[in-house]
């Protein structure tokens, strides 16, 4: 099968009812989630709302465990010429690029605050007349410990980054242990991959349980440490351009660090059932390239939230 | 070689589950091309609306703010619903015949691109019909409009505009990895027809600037929602920033509703001249500079926000550079018609007057460009009268020639060229009593997105009202000709145009549901 023409096989698929109700799960999804938080804003009851957003997401998830079925059914049965392979991976590889850009879009927005609106606000340059009017008493600083009005939005106490540069404070510094388990986690992606090109199942089992298990324990840990931002350290997503920036940049990498272990989980269950092929794993490497993704946003995140 | 494999080649099936199941690229394009067609007449209604109530000084049909509504859900049917649609329904169709491949790479991603269109344009189009009434802040939703002021409808059109970024990321990937993957042998990258190379860019530039719109209006929903001050001075944040990064994704935006139009002119300038493309490899370096560009002018929308004096001078520098590229096509299609053997069938009159019209909005872009100029301009019908002639007598006319010039390949049928020359004259006549006067009114300094203007104005406001109309009513006739032309006429030749040249003329006219599922003779395959 592999042997044939690489341009005379192409499989077009016959006539789906997959995306259709794929479309019909993901609008009563949104749309649910949206009258949800609405109903929420105006106080009413949401219990309706919150009924068709869960009815059109597990439509939307049943959907696509069909489609992903229907996808992995057809590679098994010989359908999918090299051609057709190549086409997932620029799939695959295009998207990454997209959720790139996605991240850009808060890390820039980041860049903008620290650089220029928190400073200008503080009075500086040109434009810092209208912050010396406003707010007179306001000193820019980052972490912004002090918002440039405190009755709309509450101070934090004080910011998550480091505060000190020594061993012993790194050793109890919870986001640099996160690094370390996600910066572990690819390489032992790397090992199982390493591992299912040799043939080695037992070797791709391990180190696939070993790389979901990190990538939980760093779930855990996140969570943990937003308990602490909001007990401790009094930062919210509602005390400031700190805490927005701080949650939505690390709460988008969290969710995108659950979705990518629920993949690396699937590839685990896969590895299991024996679904993979030393020169056939094309869902695995795709898996193996957004869990490597996902650990580079968290070196940027690391970098520009927690270091500097 | 599985059974399945085998039987794909029979025709479409039967009743609506064609059209909601299929996986056919063909059957796709038509999809987004009446949708299309649909939505611009929606926001096509809500134009005549506005120029209804700028007809006379004073306040006459509508209140302000379902005026404000009105624009707002315009602009964002136009671009998002009626352009955009348009040109990927002219990707599905062409790009796949154009290359010698048997349909698009992911065929039921395909699918899924355009099905959630129509729940996305549901959801926001159905805002108007709610207690607190459509969005009102403009179509660029600036900040604190679109947060702080905005109607909780807020929330749905946040939600609409994550689910169609959502189809024209997945659609964008499609459109790469069919170009990328699926050209027949003999197709090199350098033959690709220009219509090709420019949505392979486009496609680029969605998947490189879709995301930053979900970013922004996510941002936007967690301001409304959840108390954060992402564009809240007083929490350390800046409305600026919405700009920012609005228009990160906006300009980049604009080019991809244009960049499709250049490759579509660029086929059929040579068609009815008889000649090859003047200066293809420029055309391709030309249209790469243009999506290069795109990516650092962005702030040019933003001169009179107070940028530091560095970054004003940045961007207009930058922008100007923009008319280098654009001369360099605009030059080569004039080259291509050049001692051509022309005739002007109703593609080539759309594509001439793309030509001519939209070179004039570019040059009001370039006046806008210049940064002390754009303090007196900005927010006037001057701008107004710029986009609209690059959107409307550039991208649109563009869609409306692509739409005369392979509807005889769709149908199998010779279009009405009386109806559609008729159809063409109305739209050129009309399309200019509409928005050129709208330069003088802008001049005279007649702000945008007002419903009511002062006495001096009447004049030419009653004028673009009268062509407004006449633009409008005048599109009803491309309908008529488009059903005609299904339902029957003269028989098309395969080869449709004499001076056709290219793969999806070398198939029978209807083409048939599967086109290519062996590629073809690579000898078929020519430079351009």
């Amino acid at each position: 099968m592999a042997s044939a023409g690489s341009h005379d096989t192409y499989y077009v698929p016959e006539q789906t009812k997959l995306p259709f109700f794929a479309s019909i799960g993901l609008f009563l999804t949104v749309y649910g989630l949206g009258s949800v938080l609405n109903d929420v804003k105006s106080s009413e009851s949401a219990t309706f709302s919150t009924m068709i957003s869960l009815a059109g997401f597990m439509l939307l998830s049943f959907i696509l465990f069909q489609w992903f079925s229907t996808v992995i059914r057809e590679n098994h049965a010989g359908m999918n010429s090299d051609q057709l392979k190549r086409s997932y991976v620029w799939g695959m590889a295009w998207f990454i690029f997209s959720e790139v850009m996605f991240f850009a879009a808060f890390f820039g927005a980041l860049f903008y605050v620290r650089t220029f609106s928190v400073p200008w606000i503080g009075g500086e340059g040109d434009k810092g007349i209208t912050g010396d009017i406003l707010w007179p008493e306001f000193e820019a600083a980052w972490p912004l410990i002090v918002n440039p009005d405190s009755s709309l939005f509450s101070n934090p106490h004080e910011g998550m980054s480091v505060s000190e540069w020594s061993l012993s404070f790194f050793a109890k510094y919870l986001p640099f242990w996160n690094t370390v388990i996600l910066i572990t986690s690819s390489v032992t992606v790397h090992f199982a991959h390493t591992a299912l090109k040799a043939e080695n199942r037992k070797g791709l089992i391990q180190w696939m349980f070993v790389s979901v298990a990190l990538g939980v324990l760093f779930l855990f840990l996140q969570g943990f440490e937003y308990v602490e931002a909001y007990g401790h350290y009094g930062i919210t997503l509602d005390s400031g351009i700190y805490g927005s920036t701080f949650f939505l940049l690390t709460g988008f990498h969290g969710f995108h660090v659950t979705l990518g272990t629920f993949m690396l989980a699937i590839m685990l269950v896969r590895s299991i059932k024996g679904h993979f092929k030393p020169d056939d794993h094309f869902g695995f490497e795709a898996a193996s390239w957004y869990w490597h993704f996902v650990d580079v946003v968290w070196v940027g995140l690391f970098i520009f939230v927690y270091l500097f | 070689m599985s059974a399945a494999h085998d039987d794909h080649h029979h025709g479409p099936a039967k009743g609506i589950s064609r059209w909601l199941f299929t996986t056919n690229h063909k059957d796709i394009g038509s999809l987004y091309l009446w949708f299309s067609f649909a939505m611009f007449l929606l926001g096509g209604t809500f134009a005549m609306v506005i120029r209804a109530e700028l007809f006379q000084p004073g306040l006459q049909l509508v209140d302000p703010n379902f005026f404000n509504q009105m624009t707002t859900m315009h602009g964002l049917i136009m671009v998002f619903g009626a352009v955009m649609p348009a040109f990927v329904g002219l990707a599905n169709w062409m790009i796949p015949m154009m290359i010698g491949a048997p349909d698009m790479a992911l065929p039921r991603m395909n699918n899924w691109s355009f099905w959630i269109l129509p729940f996305a344009f549901a959801m926001l189009s159905a805002t108007l019909f709610m207690e607190a009434g459509a969005p009102n802040f403009g179509w660029t939703f600036y900040a604190p409009l679109s947060t702080t002021y905005a109607p909780e409808t807020v929330t749905f059109f946040i939600f609409a505009v994550h689910i169609m970024g959502a189809s024209s990321i997945m659609g964008s990937i499609n459109i790469i990895a069919t170009i990328l993957n699926m050209r027949a042998p003999g197709m090199t990258l350098m033959k690709m027809p220009l219509f090709v190379w420019t949505w392979l860019i486009t496609a680029y530039l969605l998947i490189a600037v879709m995301p930053v719109l979900a970013g922004v209006v996510t941002m936007m929903l967690f301001d409304i929602h959840f108390g954060t001050s992402f564009f809240n001075a007083a929490g350390g944040g800046d409305p600026v920033l919405f700009q920012h990064v609005f228009w990160f994704f906006g300009h980049p935006e604009v080019y991809i509703m244009i960049l499709p139009a250049f490759g579509i002119v660029s086929a059929i300038i040579p068609t009815f001249a008889r000649k090859r493309l003047f200066g293809y490899d420029s055309m391709v370096y030309a249209t790469a500079s243009i999506a290069f560009l795109s990516f650092i002018v962005w702030a040019h929308h933003m001169f009179t926000v107070g940028m530091p004096i560095a970054g004003e001078l940045f961007f207009m520098y930058a922008t100007m550079l923009i008319a280098v590229p654009t001369g360099v096509k605009v030059f080569n299609w004039v080259a291509t018609m050049f001692r051509g053997s022309m005739t002007f069938e109703t593609p080539m009159l759309f594509a001439i007057a793309f030509v001519v019209l939209f070179t004039m909005g570019g040059f009001t872009g370039l006046m806008l460009a210049i940064t002390p100029a754009d303090f007196q301009y900005h927010d006037t019908y001057f701008v107004v009268a710029h986009f609209h002639y690059v959107l409307v007598p550039g991208a649109v006319f563009s869609i409306m020639a692509a739409v005369y010039y392979w509807l005889p390949k769709w149908t199998g049928y010779m279009y009405d060229e009386t109806l559609g020359k008729l159809h063409f004259w109305l739209s050129f006549i009309g399309v200019n009593i509409l928005f050129f006067p709208q330069h003088f009114l802008g001049l005279a300094g007649m702000p945008r997105r007002i419903p009511d203007y002062a006495l001096q104005f009447a004049d030419f406001n009653w004028i673009s009202s009268v062509g407004g109309f006449l633009f409008g009513a005048s599109q009803l006739i491309l309908l008529v000709v488009v059903i005609k032309c299904v339902k029957g006429g003269k028989k098309a030749t395969a080869q449709v145009w004499e001076g056709a040249q290219g793969l999806e003329w070398t198939v029978d006219s209807p083409a048939p549901y599967h086109t290519f599922a062996t590629p073809p003779d690579p000898k078929l395959i020519h430079a351009q």
